[in-house]
C-alpha cells in the first residue's frame, strides 16, 4: 500500500484507469471515471455503487466548478476516492478537502511541509461542507441532538 | 456593533498568519505571480497605478471609533497619510509594500478588521443600509443577517473559486438606500403575516443585478425565506452560479449575464431544485445563531428625555442641518451624514487626521458608531439633537462640514487613471471641475437632489449607469473622452442611464453637465427632482440643448 | 536605436513594480530605476530581459511600452504610462515631479 502525503484514504489505490464521463456511461464495468469541469456529475449519482474512484479535473486553478462536483458526490453519499487532479496548488488543498476530496494529483510538485502547514492552519470553520468539521455555530450552539 | 468571540478572532488571526506565509512564499521566489495573485486579491490586495493597493473590509459599512482610529492608523504609518472610501462601503490605501502588508492586517485583527474577500472571483463584502438601526422605516436591522452571511461566506470552501466576484447587498426597507438591486443578490427583509396571523420575519430575494459593461437591474427570485433557510437558499444560489456561471469571457461570468441568457425564472427554478436538496444536509445555523448576532445590534441606550428641538440661530448651520441631517426614528435623535465631498477635494479620500476626529466623534456622540455610505460618504448614526451644532463645529473644523448630501457636488466617483490600473480616463479632475463649476451651494440647493456618479471605465466602480447623470471615461485614440448618460437610479426606481450622444472631453463633459442641469431647470415642474424631470420629459430635449 | 517617425524617435521602454514595494520601475540598460527619465531603449529585447529579470525577482510583471525620446527623457506613448510614469495628478504632492503641473507632464 503506497503511502502518498496526497492521498489521505486508509485503503488501496485504485489501479483502473478512468474513463471519461461519456464513455464510462456507455458501458457497464468502468469503475473509475474522469469527470472534465464542463461535465454534470449528478449524471453518476445512479451509479455511485460501483464507482472506486473518480477524479475531478482542474484544468486551471481558477476554475471552481470542481469543488462543486465534488461536494454533490459527497452529498450523495459517495464514499470512493475522490481525487483533484491538475492545476492543483498548495493553498488550494484545504478548501478541496473541506469539499470531500481525498487524494490530489498535482501536476506541480507540492512541498510536503508547506502542505502539512497549510492542512493544520486552520483550527475553525464558519461553514458545514462535506468534511467532519464541526462549524463555528454548532460549537456556539451545542451539536444538535442526533 | 458584533464583536467577535474567540472564533471569530481565530479565523482573522490565522488568516493572517497564511497570507504572511503566502507573501513570504512569493517573495522567495517559491511561488510565480500567477499563483500568488489570485490568493493576495482574496486578501484585498491589489497591484494598481503606482503601488499595491489594500483594500480593508467594512463589513456592512459599520465601524467603531476605535477601528476608524486604526485606519488613520494604518494610514499614516504604512501609506501616505489618507484612505479613500469606496462604493462598496470598504476603504482603500494607495500605497502600500507588499512586505509589510501582513504586519497590516495583524495590526488591524488586533480590532477586528481584515481584508478578507475584498477582492477575488468569491463573495464580497456584504453591504447594507447606511441608516441601519437608526430609520423609522425599517422593518429590522439588517446588519445581523449581513453578520450572519459575512461568516457564512469566509472561507466558504466550494465558492472561492467562482466565475467572478459576488456581490451581496441586505436592506429591511422600502426605500432602498442601498442599491440592492444592483447587486448579484439583494435581500430585502420584511414582515409577514403566517396563519395564525403572527409577523413573520423573512426575505424577498433579488439576482442578477450588477454594472460594469453590461448593467442589469436584478429580478426578484423568491418570495420569501425565513431566517432559518437563508444559508442554505443561497448555497443553492451560489452552487447554481459556480456551476453554469460562464467561464469563457470575463466579461460574461457574472451572475447577471447566467440570469439574462437562462431567464430568471429558469434560474430560480434551477435554485429551487437545487435548495431542495442543500435543506437537507443541516447547513443552516439554528435562529439561536441569528439571535447570538442580534443581541449585538440591539437598540443602544437612548436618552429617552433627549430634547427635541432645535436652535438654528447659526445659518450655516442651519444651511449644512437641513441638508446633511437626516430623522431618527427615536426622538431627540438624529443621522448625522458627514460629505467627504468638499469642492475642491478627491470624492471619498480622507486624511489620516479626518479620520481622527470622525473617529472622535463617533465615540463621542453617536454611540461609538459610524457608517461609511456606497456614495462614498460617513454617517454618525445616532446623535442627540442637542449635541448636533458640536458635531458640525467640529466637523467644520476639519473640513468636514460641506453641506452637500445627495446635490449634485456630492459627487460619486472612483479613482479613476490617477490611481487605478483599470481605468482609461481620470474620474477625479472631471469631479473637481464640476463641483467647481457649481461651487455655489445656492445653486446646488436650487437644482436639489442631483445624483452624479463617474467612472472612470467600463467597469463602473464609479455607479454611473445609476447615475442621475452619469459619465463614463474612455480612451478615445489615446485621448480621454467622456460619455453622457441621464436617468439611472440606484433606488427602489432602479433604472439604468441610457447614453445622451457622442462625449465629450474633460472640459466638454463639464459643459454638457451644465447644459443638462439648464434643460432641468427650464423643464421642470413643482416638486420634480431632476431625475422626475428627466423620466417625463424624455431625452430628446436634453439632446438637442447638447448636440443641436 | 529606435525607429524614427516623423519627427519623432520611437523607443520601447521596458517597466514593472517592485516586488516587495511596489514601485514602478524602469530598466535603465543594466539596472532598475523608479524614474523614467533614465529608462533606456530596449529595442526588441525587452520581453526577453523582461522575463530574466522577472525570474530574478528583481521586478514583477514586466511589460514594454512605446514611448518617444525627447531631450527631457522618454515620454510614454500612452497617458495611462504617463500617468503611471508620473503619479496620480490630482495629488502632485505624492507625485515623482511634486513642482511641476500636470498638464506640464502629461
Amino acid at each position: 500500500m503506497t503511502d502518498s502525503p496526497l492521498r489521505f484514504r486508509d485503503d488501496a489505490p485504485h489501479e483502473e484507469p478512468a474513463v471519461t464521463l461519456d464513455a464510462f456511461l456507455g458501458q457497464t464495468n468502468a469503475t473509475a471515471v474522469r469527470i472534465e469541469p464542463g461535465d454534470d456529475v449528478r449524471e453518476l449519482l445512479p451509479h455511485l455503487g460501483q464507482i472506486a474512484l473518480i477524479e475531478v479535473a482542474f484544468p486551471g486553478f481558477r476554475d471552481g466548478r470542481g469543488y462543486s462536483a465534488a461536494r454533490i458526490l459527497r452529498e450523495a453519499g459517495y464514499t470512493g476516492e475522490l481525487r483533484a487532479e491538475g492545476d492543483v496548488l498548495v493553498d488550494q488543498l484545504p478548501l478541496m478537502r473541506r469539499c470531500g476530496f481525498d487524494s490530489f494529483a498535482p501536476r506541480a510538485e507540492i512541498d510536503s511541509a508547506t502542505l502539512q502547514a497549510s492542512l493544520s492552519r486552520y483550527e475553525h470553520v464558519y461553514q458545514g461542507a462535506a468534511d467532519g468539521a464541526v462549524p463555528v455555530w454548532k460549537l456556539r450552539h451545542g451539536q444538535p441532538r442526533p | 456593533m458584533y464583536q467577535y468571540d474567540q472564533y471569530d478572532q481565530s479565523i482573522v488571526d490565522t488568516r493572517v498568519e497564511e497570507f504572511r506565509d503566502q507573501v513570504k512564499r512569493r517573495l522567495s521566489g517559491e511561488m510565480t505571480e500567477d499563483q500568488f495573485k489570485p490568493l493576495r486579491l482574496m486578501n484585498g490586495l491589489y497591484l494598481q497605478l503606482h503601488a499595491y493597493m489594500l483594500r480593508v473590509a467594512v463589513p456592512y459599512g459599520t465601524l467603531s471609533g476605535k477601528q476608524m482610529h486604526m485606519l488613520a492608523h494604518i494610514a499614516r504609518k504604512y501609506d501616505r497619510g489618507y484612505g479613500h472610501f469606496t462604493t462598496r462601503q470598504n476603504i482603500q490605501f494607495n500605497w502600500i509594500k507588499l512586505d509589510e502588508a501582513p504586519d497590516i492586517l495583524a495590526e488591524i485583527a488586533t480590532v477586528e478588521m481584515h481584508a478578507i474577500q475584498t477582492s477575488g472571483n468569491c463573495i464580497r463584502n456584504i453591504s447594507s443600509d447606511q441608516y441601519a438601526g437608526a430609520a423609522a422605516d425599517e422593518a429590522t436591522d439588517p446588519r445581523p443577517w449581513a453578520e450572519l452571511l459575512r461568516q457564512w461566506s469566509t472561507f466558504h470552501p466550494e465558492f472561492s473559486y467562482l466565475p467572478r466576484k459576488f456581490k451581496i447587498a441586505v436592506i429591511a426597507a422600502e426605500e432602498d438606500r442601498a442599491a440592492m438591486r444592483l447587486h448579484d443578490i439583494g435581500i430585502q427583509l420584511l414582515k409577514r403575516p403566517d396563519e395564525h396571523g403572527n409577523a413573520v420575519l423573512g426575505a424577498k430575494i433579488y439576482a442578477g443585478g450588477g454594472m460594469g459593461r453590461t448593467p442589469f437591474v436584478a429580478h426578484e427570485i423568491k418570495d420569501f425565506v425565513t431566517a432559518d433557510d437563508l444559508t442554505s437558499y443561497l448555497e443553492a444560489a451560489l452552487r447554481v452560479y459556480n456551476r453554469y456561471g460562464r467561464r469563457d469571457n470575463i466579461y460574461k461570468a457574472r451572475i447577471k449575464i447566467l440570469i439574462h441568457e437562462i431567464g430568471a425564472a429558469e434560474y430560480a427554478r434551477q435554485v429551487e431544485e437545487e435548495f431542495a436538496h442543500v435543506k437537507t444536509l443541516g447547513l443552516d445555523p439554528p435562529l439561536a445563531e441569528l439571535e447570538r448576532i442580534s443581541a449585538f445590534f440591539a437598540a443602544p441606550a437612548f436618552d429617552t428625555a433627549a430634547p427635541d428641538t432645535l436652535d438654528r440661530s447659526d445659518p450655516d448651520f442651519a444651511v449644512w442641518l437641513d441638508q446633511n441631517v437626516k430623522p431618527h426614528k427615536q426622538p431627540g435623535y438624529a443621522i448625522v451624514n458627514i460629505s467627504l465631498k468638499p469642492t475642491v477635494g478627491i470624492p471619498g479620500d480622507a486624511s489620516a487626521d479626518q479620520i481622527d476626529v470622525m473617529a472622535d466623534l463617533g465615540t463621542r456622540y453617536s454611540f461609538d458608531e459610524l457608517r461609511v455610505t456606497h456614495a462614498q460618504n460617513i454617517v454618525l448614526p445616532h446623535v442627540r439633537k442637542a449635541d448636533l451644532y458640536a458635531v458640525w463645529q467640529a466637523l467644520d473644523a476639519a473640513g468636514l462640514a460641506t453641506a452637500n448630501l445627495d446635490l449634485i457636488g456630492d459627487i460619486i466617483a472612483c479613482p479613476g487613471l490617477d490611481y487605478c490600473a483599470l481605468a482609461n480616463a481620470r474620474s477625479i479632475p472631471v469631479a473637481q471641475k464640476i463641483a467647481d463649476r457649481f461651487a455655489s451651494l445656492d445653486r446646488q440647493r436650487d437644482l436639489g437632489e442631483l445624483k452624479l456618479k463617474i467612472s472612470g471605465c467600463i467597469n463602473a466602480c464609479g455607479h454611473h449607469h445609476a447615475g442621475h447623470i452619469g459619465i463614463l471615461g474612455v480612451d478615445k485614440k489615446g485621448i480621454e473622452n467622456y460619455q453622457l448618460s441621464l436617468g439611472g437610479s440606484g433606488a427602489e426606481d432602479a433604472s439604468l442611464g441610457k447614453i445622451t450622444g457622442p462625449g465629450f472631453d474633460e472640459d466638454g463633459i463639464v459643459d454638457a453637465v451644465e447644459t443638462v442641469t439648464n434643460v432641468y431647470l427650464a423643464q421642470r415642474e413643482e416638486g420634480e427632482r431632476f431625475l422626475d424631470t428627466y423620466r417625463r420629459v424624455g431625452m430628446e430635449p436634453f439632446k438637442v440643448a447638447l448636440y443641436g | 536605436m529606435g525607429e524614427r517617425s516623423g519627427r519623432d524617435l520611437r523607443v520601447k521602454l521596458l517597466t514593472g513594480n517592485d516586488l516587495a514595494t511596489g514601485d514602478v520601475i524602469w530598466w535603465t540598460g543594466s539596472t532598475w530605476s523608479r524614474h523614467v527619465e533614465d529608462s533606456a531603449d530596449v529595442g526588441p529585447e525587452g520581453e526577453t530581459i523582461g522575463k530574466a529579470e522577472e525570474a530574478a525577482r528583481r521586478v514583477n510583471g514586466a511589460y514594454v511600452i512605446e514611448a518617444t525620446a525627447t531631450p527631457d527623457g522618454p515620454r510614454p506613448a500612452h497617458i495611462k504610462d504617463r500617468v503611471r510614469a508620473l503619479g496620480p495628478t490630482v495629488r502632485m504632492d505624492l507625485t515623482l515631479r511634486p513642482d511641476v503641473s500636470p498638464q506640464s507632464v502629461l
